[in-house]
């Protein structure tokens, strides 16, 4: 059963009148960051999508999520076209964007206030995914006063509270210290396997990648298409030892081999980033 | 094995914002104790002031000695005179800054978010905000007469620059973001001023209001002075003339003791609109 697919995206930036910048020698104001993608993704799946910085992760994942409209091509769920942000899915940002005047309880109370469900309610619904992440007597604090892996919890307890069918989320523990990373992994996958919405993770990490996901797709350098998809056939539950196993090097170094002259090409690609980077 | 790219730094620190508010270290000393610390100082002052007239360093005409200035504050205060002027200069203040604040927060919020709107108007607010508000009295006088239309317009012109522009900046630093994340949410434009645009600038419009406060109070002073029958302003400067010298001065600190108790309070709304920006671990 497919859930989300993707046909032919193509997405173009056109820059500011005036300013140019060259691609492949050629000075132009518009900047192609996909290329015709084409993804079908499971209902369930956990998804996670590696490529090199500037690929256009990101901006699928806007695509998806209603953020941002395609140049070409057009992305669906459930047979839908995708034109605005839609009630079944929920995004996770890589800096959490927790709103720092509402307290833990408030933030992940944000999404169902702004539905219109009741304060007694949606408390009570806030209550119950702060404790599923461990975070219950952290109610009260603001996000200034907690860590980065607990904002990051707050933050993926929110998106859950809207029951999400499709969850994307872009390089959400990017920015944590390794030891939290693992841990909000494991527990991510442990929430996960409970249930079962589908995911879009974007990560730069291939270890994340491989333990996380039930395929793996490799994008290539801007502009952005899917090179592969690998198939992480490791057992599930998983837990962190599975890292140590030869299958999972194995699955590593596949990963690896595929996005390693993607990764170079995208080197040359950085006075590009940098011209645009806003 | 993982290939890490660093992102650019203008993506990574959306929030460097608010952790850099987060951290800014409060002066280390308690309030109390840098009261306690000037208090010799400011009481030298005072002493120099009772002395400097009774030993005839001044003339006690023009500087009569600080107890006959308190005689004086005491009888003004017996007699109601101090508080029925401090009322009405208050009343115009007020009058002044709500309105300022009435017009200033919509137009701030258009001009912040609507950048053909911004660009029609800029030019126009900045010629205006650098219009001293005391060159146009004798305009307002004229056109508004001398009653309390003008004294009113004056306080209002004082104050609404502050709040505009600080409203404009707050508006417009919106952390694009949080912008993004309520969008996935599903939030109306509405709730998108509500919610996310306005919590974001209150820090930023209260500071505005509080120059604006002072600014009204200050200007409504100025404005009493030279063309008013009543309010402090025209009371210090009334007593001059009558060179009731001592009522003057009584005057004179009657009013710094209300801009200290305003400036107090609006410290104190400031700390309240930014209390979650603590980071000191203790929930507030
Ligand atoms: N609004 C925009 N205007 C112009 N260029 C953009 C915009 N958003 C993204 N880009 C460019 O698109 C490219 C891909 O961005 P992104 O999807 O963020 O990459 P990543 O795969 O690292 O997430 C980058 O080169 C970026 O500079
Ligand atoms: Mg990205």
């Amino acid at each position: 059963m497919d859930r989300i697919i993707a046909t032919e995206l193509t997405k173009t930036f056109q820059l500011k009148p005036g300013q140019t910048v060259r691609v492949d020698g050629i000075d132009t104001n518009a900047i192609t960051v996909l290329n015709g993608l084409d993804l079908t993704i499971r209902r369930g799946e956990f998804i996670t999508l590696v490529g090199p910085s500037g690929s256009g992760k990101s901006v699928f994942l806007d695509i998806v999520g209603g953020l941002t409209q395609a140049t070409s091509g057009a992305a669906y769920i459930d047979g839908e076209r995708i034109v605005k942000p839609d009630p079944r899915m929920a995004y996770v940002f890589q800096q959490y964007a927790l709103f720092p005047w509402r307290t833990a309880l408030e933030n992940v109370e944000y999404a169902l206030e702004v539905r219109g469900v009741s304060k007694a309610e949606r408390r009570q619904k806030a209550r119950h995914f702060l404790s599923l992440f461990g975070l219950g007597g952290f109610e009260d604090r603001y996000p200034s006063q907690l860590s980065g892996g607990m904002q990051q919890r707050v933050a993926i307890a929110r998106s859950l509270t809207t029951d999400p069918e499709v969850l994307l989320m872009d390089e959400p523990f990017a920015a944590l210290d390794a030891q939290t990373r693992d841990i909000l992994q494991s527990e991510l996958l442990r929430i996960w396997e409970r249930i079962g919405c589908t995911v879009i993770f974007v990560t730069h990490s291939i270890d994340e990648a491989v333990f996380l996901a039930d395929r793996v797709v490799a994008m290539t350098a801007r502009p952005g298409i899917v090179k592969e998809i690998i198939d992480i056939d490791l057992p599930r539950p998983r837990d962190t030892e599975i890292r140590n196993t030869p299958e999972f090097a194995e699955l590593r170094g596949r990963v690896w081999n595929v996005l390693r002259d993607e990764v170079q090409k995208a080197q040359k690609d950085w006075a590009l980033a940098s011209a645009t980077a806003h | 094995m993982t290939f890490v790219l660093e992102k650019p730094a203008s993506e990574s620190s959306a929030f460097d914002f608010w952790r850099k508010r987060a951290s800014v270290s409060r002066p280390t000393g308690r309030p109390t104790s840098t009261f306690v610390a000037g208090l010799p100082l400011l009481i030298a002052f005072c002493a120099l002031w009772e002395i400097a007239p009774r030993l005839g360093w001044m003339n006690p005409i023009f500087f009569p000695p600080l107890s006959s200035v308190l005689a004086a504050l005491l009888d003004l205060i017996a007699s109601g005179t101090m508080g029925k002027h401090i009322g009405i200069s208050l009343q115009r203040a007020a009058l002044g800054f709500g309105l300022a604040v009435a017009v200033a927060i919509p137009l701030g919020f258009l001009m912040g978010r609507y950048t053909p709107f911004e660009k029609a108007t800029d030019l126009l607010v900045q010629t205006l905000r650098n219009t001293s508000q005391f060159a146009l009295l004798p305009v307002f006088v004229l056109l508004l007469g001398i009653g309390e239309a003008s004294k009113i317009a004056i306080t209002f012109y004082a104050a609404v620059f502050f709040l505009l522009v600080n409203t404009i900046v707050g508006v417009k630093s919106v952390d694009p973001l949080l912008l993004k994340a309520a969008r996935s949410m599903g939030t109306s434009d509405w709730d998108l001023f509500r919610k996310v645009i306005f919590p974001w600038a209150i820090p930023f419009i209260v500071a505005g209001a509080r120059l604006g406060v002072k600014a009204s109070l200050f200007s409504v002073i100025a404005a009493e002075m030279l063309a008013a029958r009543s309010g402090i302003g025209y009371l210090i400067q009334n007593s001059q003339l009558m060179l009731k010298s001592a009522d003057m001065y009584a005057g004179i600190i009657t009013l710094t003791i209300v801009g200290l108790l305003l400036n107090y309070g609006l410290v104190w709304m400031e700390k309240r609109a930014t209390h979650w920006r603590a980071s000191d671990g203790n929930p507030t």
